[in-house]
């Protein structure tokens, strides 16, 4: 194999299907992906599935606590996850950039098959287009997914079921993730030991749904961070979604980088971070069964569904003020996941 | 986090709000001249915590918002020579020019590049002896100081393709201007970082010619509440006077060797202002001695007609005339991704704010 991609690797010719077969299918392997087929034929048992895709253009593609490869696998794992599916397979397509050196390419190839392991998924399908040199940064990859979902949780997705009294948990700290990629960016100079909170969410949201059957919404609080989940959640509503900053965790090194460049934490990206809301009565089992697993260890009741404001999100700040929580309105970091 | 959690407890700001009831029993409408001030204001909500007799405007003290239309339309014009590269702070680069701006431009494939510091500009231009590296220096006697050290290290090094499009601009005679423009308001809270820079000495014309209050304030609640106690207190005993609310930064005299700079490299010019017009002695200058870094006199180039946008009312807001939510525009066709006005545009800026977190 070579030690460099060459526009011949994207030619679908030999020389792709050696990559797909020496590194790919080697990290993947599994009956599905065996055949290589242009479909995966996959055995749905179920009457719903969850399918999902997105595309990632994260720079750096290494980062602390992830790269390239696990933020698209626990992306689409997560956006499966949220949904209330089991999330099961994944397909990955690569825009690999002329001259990008193998050896990254494996790492990145690694670390997927890593975190689709300790998510449960299989990645049984995938595509490589390599692209002359300048014409993409380094790497792009999009994943796509499918998850087994139940019955009874179909209306978690759209939230419909929310209503005054519930309340809204986060599973810890939020802007990890924003904050480590702009850390790590070298033009700011910053040196710190942020590490993104990249992560598969699916075990952790087991636990939670395992804990209650009254789980009402979840969304993973990705670009434009737990405010414009908040936003979103209430946004065209007959109620109101009040949260206490008091009660959201900022780790301090976060905090610090974020005040030094000027960003509000509740607008930065959280590649680990959910959302729930739950019935009241609940709500301390579901916090329960969230800090019983690693990705939970900080989880916390952040606020809660009001009548108060109906459309509109509403924030306690830490001095006890009162203001609006909008969405993010143009971009705040580009090429964040 | 050390110089932080002090002047945000939630104790602190309740005494603080206690202390400011206690004493407050006229009206009083106090202007923040800064835009961090605007920003600290409404992300910590502090409105909503303040007595009915209170009233807080936004002042002219964004430098994004007060840069004039035809500020911009010359750096486009700039950008658009050959062999030019156009560095700037990334908030200028959205703000609307007569008809287009520099993010337009970019996409039209201008080099226009966004950096974090004039330092930066200079390794550009070290970077491209070939072609001429233009840094747009907006804001006030905070950034200002940079500016002056840029050239400053250009001169020294003899690099001969370096220039400064300056727009800086000095805080003072905007503040006499708004006054006399009839804008009613009891006192000032005045910026804490450019008062780091001149020192507070720079108001004391204010409470002698206007009889109002100024008190230079930090950029956390507790600051800010101090400052506004501070300022109730002169109005209500009819005592108005210049005073600090942030001695942790703000000393008598300034920062002097950041004064000696700008007094090297800089002289005060009449200078224009978005929404308040033209204001004598308001601007910095190149002085004639580094006039080779000076890109507005050493690099001709054509600029369109300048226009500005009917309805925006920008200038009304900066003067404290007027709030943003008394904008036909606001919120409707001028929102952040899409701004109408510079109040919109920089994170500072009034309308910013208040569509963010004030809505």
């Amino acid at each position: 194999m070579e030690n460099k991609i060459l526009l011949g690797h994207g030619s679908g010719g030999q020389m792709t299907h050696d990559l797909i077969t020496d590194l790919f299918v080697r990290y993947f392997r599994n009956d599905y992906l065996g055949p290589q087929t242009d479909s995966s034929i996959l055995p749905v048992n179920t009457r719903n599935i969850a399918f999902t895709t997105d595309s990632f253009v994260v720079d750096p593609i290494f980062f602390p606590g992830g790269d390239i490869g696990k933020l698209a696998v626990a992306g689409t794992v997560n956006d499966l996850a949220v949904s209330g599916a089991k999330p099961l397979y994944l397909s990955c397509s690569f825009i690999i950039e002329e001259g990008f050196p193998i050896k990254d390419l494996e790492k990145i190839v690694q670390s997927m098959a890593d975190e689709a392991a300790k998510a449960g998924v299989l990645i049984t399908t995938g595509d490589t287009k390599v692209v002359d040199k300048g014409k993409c940064d380094k790497v792009f990859i999009t994943t796509t997914g499918v998850g087994e979902l139940q019955e009874d949780q179909i209306h978690i997705s759209s939230g419909n079921k929310v209503k005054p009294g519930d309340k809204i948990i986060i599973n810890g700290s939020i802007a990890d993730h924003g904050m480590a990629i702009m850390a790590a960016r070298n033009e700011l100079n910053i040196q710190s030991a942020i590490t993104s909170d990249c992560a598969c969410l699916n075990g952790l949201i087991a636990k939670a749904l395992s804990a209650s059957s009254n789980i009402k919404f979840m969304r993973d609080a990705t670009r434009g961070g737990l405010a414009t989940v908040l936003s979103e959640l209430s946004s065209g509503k007959n109620y109101g979604v009040h949260v206490e900053e008091d009660h959201i965790l900022i780790k301090e090194n976060v905090r610090g980088i974020c005040e030094l460049l000027g960003f509000d934490p509740i607008y930065v990206a959280n590649e680990g971070k959910v959302v729930v809301v739950v019935d009241q009565e609940d709500a301390a089992a579901v916090v329960d069964s969230m800090k019983k697993h690693p990705f939970g260890r900080d989880a916390a009741v952040i606020g809660e569904i009001s009548e108060d404001h109906p459309g509109k999100s509403w924030l306690t700040t830490e001095i006890g003020g009162k203001r609006l929580i909008d969405k993010l309105a143009g971009e705040q970091l580009p090429r964040i996941c | 986090m050390k110089f932080i959690d002090e002047y945000r407890d939630k104790e602190i700001v309740r005494k603080l709000l206690g202390e400011i009831r206690k004493i407050s029993r006229k009206e009083i409408a106090l202007m923040e001249v800064c835009g961090g001030h605007t920003m600290s204001i409404q992300k910590f909500g502090i409105p909503s915590l303040l007595p009915s007799s209170i009233r807080l405007l936004s002042g002219p003290g964004c430098p994004v918002c007060v840069s004039h239309r035809g500020y911009i339309d010359r750096a486009i014009a700039f950008g658009r020579l050959p062999d030019t590269i156009i560095t700037t702070y990334g908030d200028l680069i959205r703000v609307p020019g007569s008809t287009s701006s520099l993010d337009k431009e970019k996409a039209e494939g201008r080099d226009i590049r966004i950096v974090y510091s004039i330092l930066d500009a200079l390794d550009i231009a070290r970077k491209n002896p070939g072609k001429k590296v233009i840094f747009l220096g907006i804001g006030f006697e905070t950034t200002a100081p940079g500016s002056a050290a840029g050239i400053l290290n250009a001169s020294k090094e003899g690099l001969d393709n370096f220039y400064l499009y300056s727009s800086h601009k000095v805080m003072p005679p905007a503040m006499e201007a708004l006054i006399d423009e009839g804008v009613r308001i009891n006192g000032y809270i005045a910026p804490g970082h450019v008062t780091t820079i001149t020192g507070p000495e720079i108001y004391v014309s204010i409470p002698e010619k206007f009889g109002l209050g100024v008190v230079v304030s930090g950029f956390e609640p507790v600051d800010l509440l101090k400052a506004i106690y501070m300022l109730v207190k002169q109005h209500e005993t009819g005592k108005p006077a210049v005073e600090i609310a942030y001695t942790r930064a703000v000393k008598a005299g300034g920062n002097q060797k950041a004064k000696a700079m700008l007094e090297e490299v800089f002289e005060y010019r009449d200078d224009w202002w978005r929404g308040l017009g033209k204001i004598p002695q308001s601007g910095l200058g190149i002085k004639s001695k580094y006039n080779a870094f000076d890109a507005e006199s050493r690099i001709e180039v054509a600029v369109e007609e300048t226009r500005e946008d009917k309805g925006c009312i920008c200038g009304e807001i900066l003067k404290g005339l007027k709030t943003p939510k008394d904008c036909k525009l606001f919120g409707k066709v001028c929102k952040p991704n899409n701004p109408v006005g510079a109040c919109m545009v920089s994170n500072e800026g009034a309308c910013h704010a208040y569509y963010r977190y004030n809505r």
